[in-house]
């Protein structure tokens, strides 16, 4: 078969597949990347239960700590590994084979996650987790059927009877620390976060887009005035 | 000239340099029709979108490092740690979507006005060609991310060399300079991108004026104003270029553009996974093809007319078919100007047939750039080899519909409607 | 075409306002595009403070780093080195012997041997001439350079000498001492490119 009609039968079998694969629907969540005090929360939990396994190599601890408002020898303290500079880009020491080797795939990068997936996804996946005796983890994801990533925040959920339909989890089989709402505030958190770190500049730049908006809307006042202006001399 | 004689420096520049002669016949005492819409600010806006992508470009060519490994990083380095990398990266990216935007509005103005028609073929020819660079121009680029879309783009739209008979497999492989799309395609595809089609394409834009003043503009009403010329030789229905058009209309019109440009930029960069698509976001992965791998939005058009050619046509397999049609389907546009035999330039006063087709032509290319980012199905297929027919029928048809049909009278003077 | 009756004033205030608009619209562009030069994130990570640890550096000696992509000279000078550099008929032939140019020094390192501490050069190895990186000669003996050489830096370019404190000679090309860089020291551990809590 030539290249041409396996590309499009690839592409055609993953979009089917798509939905065939255990994707379940998602979940809306309402988080706002402006709320600082949520994103600081979304970096606590980030740097407490993610960073382990999952990078954002595109950015700098440094950025974080400036953009989210928290001071940096705060940062450094609590946030940042030992001697690690405050410049650095947020790599982790996992050496990729060893990753392959606990998970069956190397834990992805998270920087873009949001840009690629988006909130919603983000939002139900981690919030998607429930018990699977079958799974090596003894757990499953309802909307990343089979994912090869344990829960890592059990101790905090408590576990899933069930997969989380659109209400999410209904059923514990045991509590964690957090209450199933402070857990699904902290998952919006969460969320924010890894938003926020697809695009550190967005709120930034909408706030710029209102003052260039303004000047060009002064600018066509002009501009119309003497349009008509000179086209007096049109007859 | 008049101004030969100036004194001053001007006037030691003007007789060693045409720079006043020059002003003045492009711009000063360039005589446009005075009836111009708004479809005739596309032009300028046009050459507004060149230069943006221009110097953006050359800054971002400054962060940017071509290489499979740095080129992903490159880009998210640009956007994070670079000082307004983000915005400059923004308006590189909106400016290549909006360029073609531009671009397919500025063809469909000279389509309704019949602006391709004596004597306006060579314009119409560097136009066409223009055209036809911008759209590898944009291929390239969209590559140069180094994107999952960026690469299996890349893979889908290189494989189509390969239909060609014979050394189609050497060609395919030549022009990757590889077993698959590596570096080595990034790089050639980074140098064609930055130096080579740029400078091509701005030979081609001079070419393009310097036609269009030699004949000087059409106008909605199709009328040729210079044959109504007052006693001081200009045409009585014709203004200064500047100011009435540079500081007049034109400049509400930029100001307009300017404002969904930076709406797009500073609010919807992405557009909806128009401008940046989603799977560009992810790193290129050659054993991992992303979900629905289909071209920019404005290559939409002819990979609909490709994939519409999923038959076999007496000996020609479907894939040489597709490629075929395809090239076909842009190699027609150039020959617009001897397809039209119609006594009249606008649509204002052609026939009923010229003026039905060319909407029926119109919303066939809609819907054809709409089904070419959207995934094969039976119905899409269908709905494609529809509106592929209805692409060739507008422009196979023309010699006669134009010819035979029924046109209304000409007014002597341009109108304002 | 005619311009009868057209009201001069109005259009020369339109025009007017139009022309500063579209200026402060070709700044505003410009703008980002300038600012853009400006160090990145990553070089300014790459740019922060260095620390060494000098406590093998004996007297007489000296180690190069490297803070800001340029070399820094960390010489530790011996008793006989501080002698020289205050004497007289060094100080004679020197162009600015008490640093008189503010920029060259953080203030902690004006003073008669343009240091923190009296053994502990610390100066970048970038010739005030036209950026080259100086050769360390701390032998005090004639050189081709110079028939009475008291120790020092030697600039293989253009022929540029400094003494044991990075001042520059008279009559060589280089205008200005060698640049002090902010520095402190913390035991052992010696940080360049901060001045530290005590600056």
């Amino acid at each position: 078969m030539n290249t041409m009609k396996r590309l499009i039968i690839i592409a055609l079998v993953a979009l089917v597949s798509g939905s065939a694969l255990g994707y379940g629907e998602v979940r809306p969540v309402d988080n706002d990347v402006r709320d600082i005090e949520s994103l600081q929360r979304g970096a606590q939990l980030y740097f407490e239960n993610c960073v382990g396994c999952h990078s954002l190599e595109y950015a700098r601890f440094n950025r974080v700590a400036r953009d989210l408002s928290i001071p940096e020898d705060l940062f450094e303290e609590y946030l940042l590994d030992a001697d690690r500079p405050i410049g650095d880009l947020m790599t982790i020491a996992m050496p990729e084979a060893l990753g392959a080797q606990f998970f069956g795939t190397t834990p992805p990068d998270l920087t873009l996650v949001a840009r690629v997936r988006g909130t919603d996804w983000i939002y139900t996946f981690l919030t998607g987790f429930y018990e699977d005796p079958i799974r090596p983890y003894g757990v499953n994801n309802a909307l990343y059927n089979n994912v090869g990533m344990p829960h890592a925040m059990v101790n905090q959920q408590g576990l899933c009877a069930e997969a989380p339909g659109a209400n999410g989890c209904e059923e514990l089989v045991y509590e964690g620390s957090m209450s199933p709402e402070e857990f699904d505030l902290a998952m919006v958190d969460l969320t924010n976060f890894l938003d926020y770190m697809g695009e550190p500049v967005q709120v930034q730049r909408q706030r710029i887009g209102w003052f260039v908006m303004a000047f060009l809307s002064v600018f066509l006042v002009f501009a119309w005035l003497l349009y008509r202006e000179l086209w007096k001399d049109v007859k | 000239m008049s101004n030969q004689d100036k004194d001053g420096l001007m006037g030691w520049i003007d007789a060693r340099l045409p720079v006043t002669r020059t002003i003045e016949k492009h711009v000063t005492k360039y005589y446009a029709p005075k009836n111009f819409n708004f479809f005739y600010v596309f032009g300028v806006l046009a050459m507004l979108v060149f230069v943006n992508q221009i110097v953006t470009g050359i800054w971002l060519t400054m962060k940017y490092v071509p290489s499979a490994e740095e080129a992903f990083r490159s880009v998210e380095y640009i956007m994070r740690d670079v000082e307004w990398g983000w915005l400059i990266r923004y308006m590189h990216s909106t400016g290549a979507s909006m360029f073609f935007v531009v671009i397919y509005l500025h063809m469909f103005r000279a389509l309704l006005y019949g602006s391709y028609q004596k004597p306006r073929e060579l314009v119409w020819i560097f136009g066409m060609l223009l055209y036809l660079l911008l759209m590898a121009e944009a291929f390239m680029g969209y590559v140069l991310p180094w994107g999952q879309m960026s690469y299996w783009g890349a893979q889908v739209i290189i494989s189509l060399f390969g239909a060609v008979p014979v050394i189609g497999e050497p060609l395919v492989e030549w022009i990757r300079g590889d077993y698959l799309i590596s570096g080595a395609t990034l790089n050639r595809f980074f140098a064609l991108h930055v130096i080579a089609l740029p400078l091509v394409l701005a030979l081609l834009v001079f070419l393009h004026i310097v036609a269009l003043h030699e004949v000087g503009s059409n106008n909605p009403d199709g009328i040729d104003i210079k044959k109504d010329l007052d006693e001081n030789g200009v045409p009585r229905d014709g203004i200064p270029f500047h100011p009435y058009y540079t500081i007049g209309k034109d400049l509400v019109g930029v100001i307009i553009f300017l404002m969904v440009f930076c709406g797009i930029i500073f609010f919807f960069p992405t557009a909806g996974g128009f401008f940046l698509e989603t799977a560009n976001f992810e790193p290129a992965d050659p054993l991992t093809t992303p979900e629905n791998i289909h071209p920019v939005w404005y290559f939409g058009a002819f990979y609909s007319i490709l994939r519409a050619m999923d038959f076999d046509l007496f000996f020609i397999e479907a894939k040489l078919l597709g490629v075929l049609t395809m090239g076909a389907a842009i190699a027609i546009l150039f020959v617009l100007p001897w397809l039209d035999r119609s006594p009249v330039r606008s649509w204002r006063y052609k026939g009923m047939i010229s003026r039905v087709s060319i909407v029926v032509f119109a919303v066939a290319f809609s819907i054809l750039t709409w089904l070419g980012i959207q995934p094969v199905t039976t119905l899409n297929t269908i709905l494609a080899q529809i509106c592929t027919a209805i692409y060739f029928a507008f422009f196979l048809g023309m010699p006669f519909y134009t010819r035979y049909e029924k046109t209304k009278p000409v007014p002597e003077r341009v109108t304002n409607r | 075409m005619t311009q009868d009756g057209v009201n001069k004033g109005r259009r020369r205030f339109l025009m007017g306002a139009t022309g500063v608009m579209g200026a402060a619209g070709g700044v505003g562009v410009a703008w980002p595009l300038l600012a853009s030069w400006q160090p990145s994130e990553r070089a300014k990570a790459v740019g922060a403070p260095v620390t060494v640890d000098i406590g093998n550096l004996e007297p007489g000696e000296m180690i190069s780093i490297e803070w800001r992509g340029k070399p820094i000279f960390i010489v530790h000078r011996t008793p006989e080195m501080l002698e020289t550099l205050r004497s007289d008929e060094l100080r004679g032939r020197l162009s600015d012997p008490d640093s008189g140019n503010a920029d060259q020094q953080p203030e902690y390192a004006r003073n008669d041997v343009r240091s923190r501490e009296e053994e502990i050069l610390v100066v970048e190895g970038f010739c005030t001439h036209l950026g080259c990186a100086p050769q360390f000669r701390p032998e005090v003996a004639p050189q081709t350079f110079d028939d009475n050489w008291l120790g020092g830096f030697f600039c293989a370019c253009h022929g540029s000498r400094f003494d044991m404190a990075g001042r520059v000679f008279r009559g060589v090309p280089a205008p200005s001492n060698l640049a002090v860089p902010p520095h402190f020291r913390e035991g052992n551990l010696l940080t360049v490119g901060e001045d530290g809590e005590t600056a």
